[in-house]
């Protein structure tokens, strides 16, 4: 019904729409299509930021439609870790799409200087965008774009910072200013594309064949989705309530993972951040939950009262990544290296595992005044943190290239690779519950806590008393699921709502007929389609190292065991075939 | 917008609504509403040529499609901006029906009944 995927060629200016039902159909849209057209248009072993390798947006037959389908994918070979690479984002992106009138965009080759793509409707153009190339902050980007395109409150503006341009292999593409493709590298893409940013909107009217079963769904689904706890946990204090409650847990990852709570925690909590430093809420499109949690941070720029606020968006994952494994005690502090992080668009998962692992290796002498360039790196000193990230940015010398492209690799270069806390190459969400969220992240599609809800997992086998066996069977029941949600493509932070029967009645009031055993059928048709990818690109997921530092540090669950790992390795690969 | 665009006009659209937010210099600027006020003395009826918009008892306007020849003049005279025009070029005018707050999730947005003097 919605099958237009636009294909951008950067080498020629040329591009094409071609009509895709054939992949629609089949595969809904969203990761579902993205994946077969990144088997379509990835070449096996490409470099990833070669001007062969392809950049895939896809949205969903839901997008912009049911509440909550509220979010893009983009597909890519990673740059962190050679093999795929996916991240979803909120903000305008999928609205914006939707209403341009393309379901999947395709972009490939490498602009002869820097550009950026202007898409309104029908029209794209390739824009001369030197003049904007070395503007390092995303948010003046976004100020320019804003003040020369078209398309004001229907338009979404996708860009990068110095980081995408210098090509940091974790760097992420920032869309609308507070959400981002975050995760695997994508901005190093764009860099590498000599692309920008990229600037939608549309016009379009959507066709719905029965308006009165559409209106119906929605208000079904809008009252669910206000009526039930997601509103609280997710608007109210936000996911950054989860620092306190999994400190308490002990599963708050803290210094580089040598403990599972923080002392410190209470004045990183969501509680604090609440009461004293948050200042506005805001949503993404089409969804009434708005989780996106903005800061006011007062900071003085230059003697004599000279002072700028800044909005900081901020979640849980970032206090952890940024606060707690840093052993940061101020929440203004974790504020102030968010900020710098979104100016120059990195992960901040990235970054924080970065950081933690160097502080540890400087900690134990295993690098050197003379590599880090004299910064001093020190838990919680978070000056000397600001300082590291603008040389990971302009990567001076042969320690800060080592950095630039993760832990994993920084520490194959230098050791310490018990203590180098990643998963297969990705370093880890923030969470340390037990054994289903190692494993999940190690099998997980894109190595993130949210391809399976590993954490989650952990949680409940400590109030059921779940078998090992059991906990597997729940990843990959999440593993093959997640793959139709993200193929509608609907926020995962809904997932409560969306159950198997509200997709498959969701899917009919907007004319599309399937049933519950073809979409299980179609969500591990698409999993075992990504890992067919993975393979080609080398992963192998019995060579994924865990660094004994998990094993040490005592989890939710308690300490964690090799053997535990290894039996629910090999449950997971038995029962998938992976 | 969509719920506006959806219960009003029975289509999926950002352009077939009577109300427009927007922000006001990027998301990390405040939000602009963009709805009608109902005046009492409306410029828009004042403005208008053909008789398609009269005023309407408590405020606002009456928008009768047969007579508009959409000239827009009724645009140029209202400087919130509020009227909004569909595909077709005719304006899409808001009738006070409170849509829009129903599927407003914050409370920012609040049907209110007002005494006329």
């Amino acid at each position: 019904m919605w099958s237009n995927v636009l294909y951008i060629d950067l080498d020629t200016g040329e591009h094409t729409i071609r009509d895709r039902a054939d992949l629609f159909d089949k595969y809904l849209g969203g990761t579902g299509v993205a994946t077969q057209l990144l088997l379509e248009e990835c070449p096996i072993g490409v470099d990833p930021l070669s001007p062969q390798a392809p950049i895939i947006l896809s949205i969903g037959p839901l997008t912009a439609l049911l509440p909550c389908a509220s979010k893009a994918v983009s597909m890519f070979k990673s740059p962190l870790t050679n093999e795929m690479g996916e991240s979803h984002v909120g903000g305008r992106l999928a609205m914006a799409m939707r209403f341009a009138g393309y379901d999947s965009i395709v972009i490939k080759g490498r602009s002869d200087k820097p550009s950026y793509l202007s898409i309104h409707d029908e029209e794209v153009k390739i824009k001369d965008a030197a003049s904007i190339w070395d503007v390092s902050s995303i948010e003046v980007t976004g100020q320019i774009l804003r003040n020369v395109e078209p398309g004001k409150g229907r338009r979404s503006i996708m860009r990068i910072g110095e980081g995408g341009v210098n090509q940091v292999r974790y760097a992420n593409v920032n869309v609308d200013t507070y959400r981002h493709f975050g995760r695997l590298g994508l901005g190093a893409v764009f860099g590498s594309k000599n692309l920008k940013a990229m600037v939608i909107s549309g016009t379009e009217e959507i066709d719905i064949p029965d308006m009165s079963a559409f209106k119906k769904m929605y208000n079904k689904l809008y009252n669910s989705v206000v009526d039930t706890d997601v509103m609280d946990k997710y608007h109210d204090l936000g996911t950054a309530a989860n620092i306190s409650v999994l400190n308490q847990l002990k599963g708050l990852p803290t210094k580089n993972l040598k403990q599972s709570h923080f002392e410190n925690a209470e004045s990183l909590s969501g509680e604090y951040f609440a009461d004293n430093l948050l200042f506005r809420k805001i949503a993404c499109s089409n969804c009434p939950i708005g989780c996106i949690h903005i800061a006011m941070l007062k900071t003085q720029f230059h003697k004599g009262h000279e002072f700028e606020f800044r909005n900081i968006s901020y979640d849980y994952e970032l206090i952890y990544a940024l606060g707690t494994n840093l052993g940061i005690t101020l929440a203004e502090d974790v504020l102030r290296l968010i900020d710098r992080c979104e100016r120059y668009s990195l992960d901040v998962l990235s970054v924080g595992g970065v950081l933690a692992w160097a502080t540890e290796a400087y900690e134990r002498d295993l690098i050197t005044p003379s590599d880090t360039l004299g910064i001093a790196l020190r838990w919680g000193d978070t000056d000397k943190y600001l300082k590291a990230l603008d040389q990971i940015v302009k990567m001076p010398n042969k320690f800060y290239q080592a950095l630039a492209k993760g832990t994993a690799v920084a520490a194959a270069e230098y050791g310490g690779e018990d203590y180098a806390i990643n998963l297969a190459g990705v370093e880890i969400a923030g969470y340390h519950t037990g054994p289903a969220s190692i494993i999940g992240q190690i099998v997980g599609v894109r190595h993130s806590h949210l391809d399976n809800g590993g954490y989650s997992i952990d949680q409940k086998a400590s109030s059921q008393q779940l078998t090992e066996e059991k906990m597997v069977d729940k990843i990959i029941y999440e593993d093959y699921w997640r793959m139709v949600n993200n193929s509608l493509v609907c926020c995962l932070f809904a997932r409560g709502v969306y159950s198997e029967q509200i997709m498959i009645d969701s899917l009919a009031s907007v004319g599309i007929i399937k049933t519950r055993d073809e979409l299980e059928a179609l969500g591990k048709e698409i999993f075992l389609a990504k890992y067919q990818f993975k393979k080609q690109e080398g992963f192998d997921v019995g060579r994924v190292k865990v660094p004994s530092r998990f094993y040490e540090t005592v989890s939710q669950l308690g300490k964690i065991t090799p053997e535990t790992i290894d039996n629910m390795l090999t449950l997971y690969r038995e029962k998938t075939g992976v | 917008m969509l719920a506006c665009s959806r219960i009003n006009v029975n289509s999926v659209s950002l352009i077939d609504s009577a109300i427009d937010i927007r922000t006001s210099g990027g998301l990390e600027s405040a939000f602009e509403i963009i709805v009608c006020r109902a005046c009492h003395d409306p410029p828009c009826a004042r403005a208008c040529p053909t008789g398609a918009l009269t005023p309407r008892d408590g405020g606002g306007v009456v928008f009768n499609k047969d007579l508009c020849d959409g000239c827009k003049a009724c645009a140029q005279a209202c400087l919130p901006g509020a009227i909004h025009f569909d595909r077709s070029g005719l304006p899409l005018i808001c009738t006070h029906c409170g849509v829009c707050s129903k599927f407003c999730s914050h409370d920012v947005l609040e049907l209110i009944k007002v005494e006329v003097l």
